[in-house]
């Protein structure tokens, strides 16, 4: 077996352990900021700082008794979460969780495979996402779950369309699909959100959509649906669902970082080490803190406002959102046309 | 799959499906059920179904003495389940003919307003929950927590006071119970700000609550609406205005009103009372410093006020007067009576028969959220299910208080 095969084997085991340990304390995370925004203490009580916490949560999903519905598919019961985490789990395959580490000689890529096509394996993965959502609320035989999936399946397939068309103009203007190449591409504090607001922002919100995160959580807002989509579910197929969300948090905090914030990039901290496996380690490090400060913001923003009204979340959708990406392309059509970036 | 329900189909042929909202269901706050024919996320029709925690108070009360309805009272609206027992004990004061001292009444208007501020809290507060801003509750609610630790400094209970009694207070504020409500003079205010700084001008929140569920004044005044739901649609009616009770005669203070009547404007019309209601508070606790009173806390109708333990054991009188309590021995006046006073959602009433028995002939609570629920499915056709949700709340319909 090739070095290289050994070293990748050892990156998607690495990679994997730490997309999970990070799902597993965004639970905690999310409830300690929750209690800092709300002026409460928090889980305290497993462990010092209540640290054990996810731990306990994972054994006590694991413990509870698993209910399938009498009336529900099973086949495809099952079968929904199962889609939910693979596909959440999937996306962390093309991104370039850092530079090269040269060992021995051979120089090695912190990520797991240069996919060409990377962004569009991105969406299309996320996209298969959905149908964990949906198969799950549809297998449940509950017409809050079915409602939960429709509300869920509308949401993501209308917030995909507008996020596609962002992304278009990051594309127009980097010129490539592959997403090694859009971190190379912005070395130096080149970041493409100078050049990308707009394109951020509606990102951004597309995100929050996508991730089923306020404002957008209808697919599973408590007051309304019960538990929307997975309301039937028990034990660790719930955990599943919820486990899949914190996935998607972390790997959409991961992918924003990434296409607009440089990823592994850190401006001016190559003139002071020479080293490169160390500045690769510690771009890896500052790619982490930007991604661990996305999730913050997506608790932030979710325990600060409320959430929209189905109609609502079209309109933005339909109205608001996919109008502006495409004047965003536009707009960046003509400033590249101006500036001669394109003959 | 099979399929279980057999759905209405529309006139076009349409098939609609049908909704159990309730009876457990995390938005109805309380238990009761809403049939719903929905047209996909659009309520075409709402069927509600009442009785789940029907407790017969009516009947109830037509077999205990007066005293001992008070606490059937704490269950009705029970989050401002004091301003029940106010009503109560001033229904048999009427009954009886009972003059209070200024002192009780001021005493008695600054336990009401506590109420009327813990209960808008819980209301407004759940407005937020339900529409997704789960903190603006955790803000409001340490402040509905130190109302609820007044309650226990006043009568030593906190959900079901029982606060009061037939002829004034079972005992006078304490120290500290003084120095607790000032406290909440000072802080709540804060707090109440802060409140509004997260939901007034949100635009997401306004976006979801303007037109929710409105309706006309004319629509709720043939519903015999009352209360913030009543003034939210534009309406003028307070009882603590149009029908003085307790001493509010000597409060300057304002009845906010809504305009359309929809959930926003109810949302603001009881946060504006809030406002209101703390400037009661801090009249009558002025008032009360100016009385020359300081110490009175009932009314001297000894055949009804049962006496001190200890005069009980050392003095005829106490022990004759405590034994004709008791034992149901005191004369009745034969009558009717009507009492109402502004509760928590709307106006409260007792309707009070005495046949000069130790028990009423017949009681009758009127009972503001049974008439608000009978609104509620004209108010929610048409609309969205998450805004049948919002309008749920924000008419604070409360199950108890429904379902007597």
């Amino acid at each position: 077996m090739s070095s290289a095969l050994i070293f990748t084997t050892i990156l998607i085991i690495v990679i994997f352990t730490i997309t999970l340990v990070i799902a597993m304390y965004s639970t905690y995370g999310e409830r300690k900021v929750a209690a800092f925004l709300q002026d409460r203490i928090g889980p305290n009580r497993a462990g010092p700082f209540g640290i054990l916490q996810p731990m306990a949560d994972g054994v006590k999903m694991f413990m509870k008794e698993e209910i399938i519905p009498d009336m529900s598919n099973k086949w495809l019961f099952i079968l929904g979460p199962c889609i939910a985490m693979t596909t959440a789990l999937m996306t962390s395959a093309v991104i370039p969780w850092g530079n090269s580490l040269s060992i021995g000689g051979e120089s090695y890529s912190l990520q797991v495979t240069d996919v060409n096509i990377g962004i569009l394996y991105i969406f299309g993965v996320v996209s298969i996402g959905v149908y964990g959502i949906m198969i799950g609320g549809w297998a449940s035989n509950n017409k809050y779950s079915l409602m939960g999936a429709l509300r869920a399946s509308s949401q993501m397939i209308s917030y995909e369309v507008a996020m596609g068309l962002a992304i278009i103009a990051l594309v127009m203007m980097t010129g490539t699909l592959s997403v090694k190449e859009i971190a190379a591409q912005q070395s130096g504090g080149n970041w493409n959100v100078i050049y990308q607001p707009l394109g951020f922002i509606i990102f951004l919100v597309c995100a929050f959509a996508e991730c089923n995160r306020t404002p957008f959580d209808l697919p599973e807002c408590e007051t309304e649906l019960v538990g929307g989509y997975h309301t039937e579910y028990s034990s660790m197929k719930l955990g599943f669902y919820l486990f899949a969300e914190y996935i998607n948090m972390f790997i959409s905090s991961a992918v924003i970082s990434t296409l607009y914030f440089g990823g592994y990039n850190m401006p001016f901290i190559a003139r002071f080490i020479s080293d490169p496996n160390l500045l690769t380690l510690l771009g890896t490090a500052f790619l982490f803190a930007k991604i661990l400060f996305f999730i913050f913001f997506f608790m932030w923003i979710r325990w600060t406002i409320p959430r929209f009204r189905y109609d609502q979340l079209m309109n933005l959708g339909w109205k608001g959102l996919i109008p502006l990406s495409i004047a965003n392309i536009f707009i960046t059509a003509l400033i590249m046309w101006l500036t001669g970036k394109v003959s | 799959m099979k399929t279980t329900f057999d759905s209405p189909i529309s006139q076009e042929g349409k098939q609609y499906s049908t909704l159990n909202l309730g009876p457990t269901h995390p938005a109805t706050h309380g238990i009761f059920q809403n049939v719903l024919t929905m047209d996909g996320e659009i309520i075409v029709h709402a069927e509600p179904t009442i009785g789940y925690i029907h407790r017969a108070f009516e009947k109830l009360a037509e077999h205990k003495p007066f005293y001992q309805i008070t606490p059937i009272t704490d269950r009705l609206n029970y989050c401002s389940s004091p301003i029940n027992n106010m009503g109560w004990h001033m229904t048999v004061e009427k009954l009886i003919g009972a003059e209070l001292p200024k002192r009780v009444e001021y005493m008695r208007v600054i336990v009401m307003e506590l109420a009327r501020i813990a209960d808008h809290i819980i209301c407004n507060s759940v407005i937020g929950v339900d529409t997704g801003a789960m903190t603006g509750f955790l803000y409001v609610f340490q402040w509905r927590e130190f109302i609820y630790e007044i309650y226990e400094e006043l009568c030593g209970a906190r959900l079901t006071t029982n606060v009061g009694r037939i002829g004034g207070f079972e005992r006078d504020f304490s120290e500290t119970a003084w120095r607790k409500i000032d406290h909440l003079l000072k802080e709540l205010p804060k707090g109440l700000k802060e409140f509004e700084q997260l939901l007034v001008r949100n635009r997401i929140f306004m976006d979801r609550t303007i037109n929710c569920g409105p309706i006309s004044a004319d629509r709720a005044l043939q519903y015999s609406f009352s209360g913030p739901n009543l003034r939210a649609a534009g309406v003028d009616y307070d009882v603590r205005v149009m029908n003085p009770y307790s001493g509010y005669q000597d409060f300057d203070f304002e009845i906010p009103l809504g305009t359309n009547g929809d959930t926003y404007d109810r949302f603001m019309v009881r946060q504006e009372e809030m406002w209101q209601s703390l400037s009661i508070i801090r009249q009558a606790v002025g008032k009360l410093g100016k009385l020359e009173d300081k110490s009175t806390f009932h009314a001297d109708i000894p055949s009804f006020y049962l006496p001190p333990k200890e005069d009980v054991y050392n003095n005829m009188e106490a022990l004759i007067y405590h034994f004709k309590i008791v034992m149901g021995e005191t004369d009745v006046p034969k009558g009717e009576v009507y009492h109402c006073v502004e509760g928590g959602n709307g106006e409260l009433g007792f309707y009070l028969i005495s046949d000069g028995g130790r028990q009423p002939f017949r009681l009758h609570f009127r009972r503001p959220c049974y008439i608000y629920y009978q609104a509620y499915p004209e108010m929610i056709q048409g609309a969205f299910l998450s805004d049948a949700v919002l309008t749920m709340s924000s008419m604070n319909v409360i199950a108890g208080e429904l379902d007597a």
